[in-house]
């Protein structure tokens, strides 16, 4: 394989890029320049040709994304940057915001001119704190050196929902509501943001724009694994693996390159037990089956998908029930609790692995879990429903085995010497997903120093 | 949401009252308020310790030894996950994944990430809690 390009991340290992005469000094804002002597259409055609996909995990083609926003509606425009990484496993837009926020802020002033908008929001999720704060003196940087023109960029933070990473929930969110989804069609760039054409990308998708603008469109499709995964992904690399990180490569790169020789083997030389790609959202791949490429044909051969570039890997201490209860949490968890499958379905999941998990479970509930995936999935307005049901059903279904142990033998196999032995979900806050059902009412508490403070 | 955020910052906690002063700026109910509110994990419906210490549970971090840093914070802290010391300092919550799986385990100190925490460094965290602590008492009293 021929040398890897680095894009996205170009220029940071050797240079400050947070600073913006560092960024211009690599060809910094050149390409924005470029894209405003452009018409919009041209810069959506390359949008186009380069057949960059949204990085956040749906993998839509952006140019199209970019070409359903209507013109001239008599209301504004809103272009709306995901940056509210939530997804476990995820953590290269944090890179990028660390990192590159000048790249970031560029590609959001070229597609900002592409769908002809003036005002761009981008969603940080509410955690990221230092990530806030390098984007907002890099956004100062851009602002007072009259980069921006006509475009007013704003830094909305989150402030702790998985479920906002959802674009329409994202868009409720910064409407300052509670974040649920809503119901599609209408989509967002035709009625989006207050109602109004609405183009929404991920961090890493916009940060690639003008690499796309400085490459041509044409030469950055033959990157990867051309036609369907064109371009570099920074792949998250995390779990039991030596060298954990994040590494930009093209697509298309072995599963088993990435984990071996990119990422040094299974960590402490343990054997490899299994490997989920895409994120806590995606099926789980056994062992056997690393011998695949990373890009989205190959993944979808084997039903599994690219989601947000995340590689977890697995060595054979991980109870792979355990893992399933830990993930079925999370979702029961982030549930926002409207469409009815997701909201019982992920507790039904919970109840059944903790069952199973605890060696209560009998016969008919491995099936009967099986049933509740398949009641959840594709029947909820958005994803997070799937998101639960589809690693939770390639848990039993891949390792059946293990499962059957549970049943057959009253107790886990591996018992507390499994990696995830008693790991503890978070304390709920959710009053639509509270363990025992109960409304979490504020009420008058004992005054803590704290709640004092400044009153 | 951020008028709440502005509110917590002021208070440490949204209190029915914080809530009903948010709701007057707005021009909402505060009911309303209360329903965005219950909504984010971030936001804080009770009362919370000066200092908040939030450890990733999720399934990178749990891989790598997550629940071995929540006993030692547990114990170091002597409270239990979700409660807050007695004197009102240090308030130890579990969290889902934070974004740092490349570095586990990934502990939240006041909204400051600390990577790779082992259990080896969670004394030494929790001593420079206790500092800061003393430093403030004696930064109110004098």
């Amino acid at each position: 394989m021929a040398e890897a390009p680095v894009l996205v991340l170009a220029g940071a290992d050797e240079r400050d890029l947070t600073k913006l005469a560092e960024y211009r000094a690599v060809g910094g804002y050149r390409m924005l320049e470029k894209a405003r002597g452009m018409t919009p259409q041209e810069v959506i055609d390359e949008l186009i040709a380069s057949n960059l996909r949204g990085r956040g995990g749906a993998f839509f083609p952006m140019g199209r994304k970019a070409s359903f926003v209507p013109r001239d509606t008599g209301r504004p425009t809103y272009l709306a940057v995901n940056a509210d990484e939530s997804e476990p496993g995820t953590f290269k837009d944090r890179e990028i915001m660390l990192r590159v926020p000048h790249r970031l802020l560029e590609g959001c002033l070229i597609a900002a001119h592409a769908i002809q908008s003036r005002n761009v929001f981008i969603y940080i999720r509410g955690e990221y704190l230092a990530e806030f704060e390098v984007l907002r003196a890099a956004l100062d940087e851009a602002r007072e050196a009259g980069l921006l023109g006509d475009v007013s960029v704003v830094l909305h933070r989150g402030a702790g929902a998985y479920i906002c990473g959802e674009e329409t929930a994202l868009l409720e969110s910064l409407e300052g509501k509670r974040g649920q989804p809503r119901s599609k069609p209408p989509f967002p760039a035709v009625q989006g943001l207050y109602a109004s054409p609405t183009l929404i990308n991920n961090v890493e998708t916009i940060a690639t724009v003008p690499k796309v603008l400085e490459l041509g469109g044409d030469e950055y499709a033959k990157i990867g694994a051309p036609p369907n995964s064109t371009g570099t992904r920074i792949f998250c690399l995390s779990g039991n693996v030596e060298r954990p990180g994040n590494y930009e490569l093209p697509m298309g790169i072995s599963l088993r390159r990435l984990i071996h020789d990119i990422g040094g083997g299974v960590a402490g030389g343990r054997k490899l037990k299994a490997v989920i790609p895409g994120g806590s959202s995606f099926p789980i791949l056994r062992a056997d089956e690393i011998d695949v490429n990373l890009d989205a044909d190959s993944l979808g051969a084997i039903g599994a998908f690219l989601g947000s570039g995340v590689v977890i890997v697995i060595d054979e201490r991980c109870c792979i029930v355990e893992l399933g209860l830990r993930v079925a949490q999370f979702y029961m968890h982030e549930s926002c609790g409207k469409c009815t499958p997701c909201r019982e379905g992920t507790r039904w999941m919970v109840q059944i692995l903790r069952k199973v998990e605890e060696g209560a479970a009998s016969q008919g509930e491995l099936d009967l879990l099986l049933d509740v995936c398949d009641r959840v999935l594709g029947k909820c307005l958005c994803p997070l429903g799937d998101a639960a049901a589809m690693p939770i059903a390639s848990y039993v279904t891949k390792f059946r085995d293990e499962f059957q142990a549970h049943v057959d033998q009253g107790r886990c196999p591996l018992g507390e010497s499994s990696s995830l032995d008693g790991l503890l979900a978070p304390a709920d806050q959710h009053a639509s997903a509270t363990a025992h059902g109960h409304l979490s009412i504020p009420r008058p508490s004992r005054p803590v120093a704290g709640a004092a403070r400044g009153a | 949401m951020p008028a709440l955020r502005l509110a917590q910052e002021r208070y440490g906690w949204l209190s029915p009252e914080a809530l009903v002063e948010v709701a007057d700026c707005l021009g909402l109910t505060p009911a309303y308020c209360l329903s965005v509110a219950s909504f984010y994990d971030m936001l804080h419906l009770e009362p919370v310790g000066d200092h908040l210490v939030e450890v990733c549970t999720n399934i990178c971090c749990g891989l790598r030894g997550a629940e071995a840093v929540l006993e030692a914070f547990q114990r170091e802290l002597g409270i239990t996950v979700g409660e807050t010391t007695n004197d009102g300092r240090v308030t130890l919550r579990a969290v889902e994944c934070l974004g740092g799986c490349g570095w586990p385990t990934v502990v939240a100190v006041d909204g400051r990430y600390r990577l790779s925490v082992s259990v080896e460094d969670v004394p030494a965290i929790v001593h420079c809690l206790a500092a800061a602590a003393r430093r403030e008492r004696e930064g109110s009293g004098g």
